[in-house]
């Protein structure tokens, strides 16, 4: 896989190991030697994998599945960093090459009490997957599909519901917030429905039912720091958070 | 459920501290400019002082402060208290690079909790403080202005004032245009508006204030 600019690499990291839920973690030290720097950060954890194997130790557990970015499973915090130091890419897509021979990597799992470890850096994210059973689908009557264009959406419309739909729902918003907030991840679910015909009919219920949801789960409330913003893989707006404020104002207002 | 249900979800909680937070930020830009009487004179702050609580509505206000105090404190508090639950394990290190997050913003409480024990000093000092009289006309009146000038007499009353000053300067750079994101606010047409008025609101406040003890401590 190497190319010209490969260069060889070795990494001091400091990485999460605990055993099991509610197990007492701690960091253990690794030295990864023989790295290239074209390796994405993954790749780097398969490799120190391999060399605990290797030493009869247990491998360190961490998420992954589609390895380019679109399925939001490879949550990590990489020195203090959800998804490490670039903006708008998940772990999967960070390249060894962002650091430099020799540094010292400190690896986490995501940490809320709505995300409990299962081990080592792997978390329980079933908290958002109640979230979206609560209400973030559409109810279509059966039968055969409509003509595409029987449903008008304006343009405007229907790139902010594109823009919100973009959330692959890694997690990486709650893991940033100091209050470990679940906020940017639910509006853009509301926003990403509600922006669209299908959607609009059900928006009050599904606010509430979800936003209901979102505090039954334990996140924490937003105080407006927009960590969530900048650690977002998909850089998706801290705009739906104020969008999701007025909206479940609205829906509450209206509740019978 | 409905608008009670409204109120103990953690929406309607931000919109309680955001809603008394703004309340409490237009009284504190009310006092900071009516406090600039003290680069007038004596009388003038004096007169000021006179006029603001012979009025028998200044009770209804002083009543309705304590209460948004109150209350902003209140919730403010139990909203803190359940986002550290929220996030039981503190991580080995803070982001350092483009994801780190403005410390003002996540200081907020260390703000508030100053700022509430200059407030009870505050009214400590001068509220219940040696009563004066000067007198103007033949009307007498209470003389907090050289009260005043006893207080900041005091080196170190003065920094400790600049210093509270200073934090309540923070809380509104970040309280004010964070208040208005929950109040919905955050769009491209008002964005870059409601960060201008939030830094604006707190430079006003904080160097209005910083300037008067400042003033009397060297030029009174
Ligand atoms: S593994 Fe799918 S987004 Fe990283």
């Amino acid at each position: 896989m190497g190319n010209d600019n490969s260069t060889e690499m070795t990494i001091h990291l400091k990485i999460w190991k605990q055993d099991g839920p509610g197990k007492k973690g701690e960091f253990i030290s690794h030295e990864a030697k023989g790295l290239s720097s074209e390796m994405s950060f993954l790749e780097m954890l398969d490799v120190v994998n391999e060399d605990l194997v290797r030493l009869n130790q247990r491998p360190i557990e961490f998420d992954h599945d589609c390895r380019e970015g679109i399925c939001g499973t490879c949550s990590m915090v990489i020195n203090g960093e959800a998804h490490g130091p670039d903006k708008e890419i998940t772990t999967c897509q960070l390249h060894m090459r962002k650091f430099k021979d020799g540094d010292t990597i400190t690896v986490e799992p995501f940490r809320a009490k709505a995300f409990p470890i299962i081990r080592d850096l792997v978390v329980d994210r079933s908290s958002f997957d109640r979230v979206i059973e609560s209400g973030g689908y559409v109810s279509v009557n059966t039968g055969g599909a409509q003509d595409a264009n029987s449903l008008p959406i304006n343009k405007p419309d229907s790139d902010l519901a594109f823009e919100a739909a973009t959330c692959i729902g890694c997690g990486a918003c709650v893991a940033s917030c100091k209050n470990a907030s679940a906020s940017l991840f639910v509006s853009a679910k509301l926003a990403h429905l509600s922006f669209l015909p299908q959607g609009k009919i059900e928006q009050d219920a599904r606010t509430l039912a979800m936003v209901r949801q979102m505090d039954t789960e334990g996140f924490g409330a937003c105080t407006n720091t927009e960590a969530c913003e900048a650690a977002c893989p998909k850089g998706i707006s801290v705009e739906n958070i104020s969008r999701m404020n007025r909206q479940f104002l609205k829906a509450s207002i209206k509740e019978r | 459920m409905g608008i009670f249900g409204f109120i103990k979800s953690s929406i309607g909680q931000k919109y309680v501290v955001a809603t008394t937070g703004l309340l409490f930020a237009l009284f504190v830009l009310s006092h900071v400019l009516g406090n600039f009487l003290i680069f007038v004179g004596p009388e003038a702050y004096n007169m000021y002082s006179y006029k603001l609580i012979s009025n028998p509505f200044i009770i209804v206000a002083e009543i309705g402060l304590v209460v948004l105090f109150v209350v902003h404190l209140a919730v403010a508090i139990k909203l803190t208290a359940s986002n550290m639950v929220a996030r039981p394990d503190k991580y080995a290190l803070q982001a350092k690079g483009k994801k780190k997050t403005d410390p003002v913003t996540k200081a907020m409480w260390i703000q508030g909790a100053v700022i509430f024990i200059f407030m009870v000093s505050h009214l400590i000092t001068f509220k219940y403080g040696t009563y004066y009289t000067a007198e103007y006309d033949g009307l007498v009146v209470r003389d907090l202005y050289k009260l005043m000038v006893e207080v900041f007499a005091s080196p170190l009353f003065v920094v400790g004032y600049v210093l509270c000053m200073v934090m309540l300067g923070l809380h509104l750079s970040h309280g004010i245009q964070s208040a208005l994101k929950t109040f919905g606010f955050n769009h491209p047409q008002y964005e870059a508006k409601v960060r201008t008025v939030g830094l604006g609101v707190a430079l006003i406040v904080s160097l209005g204030f910083i300037a008067q003890p400042v003033y009397i401590f060297f030029f009174q």
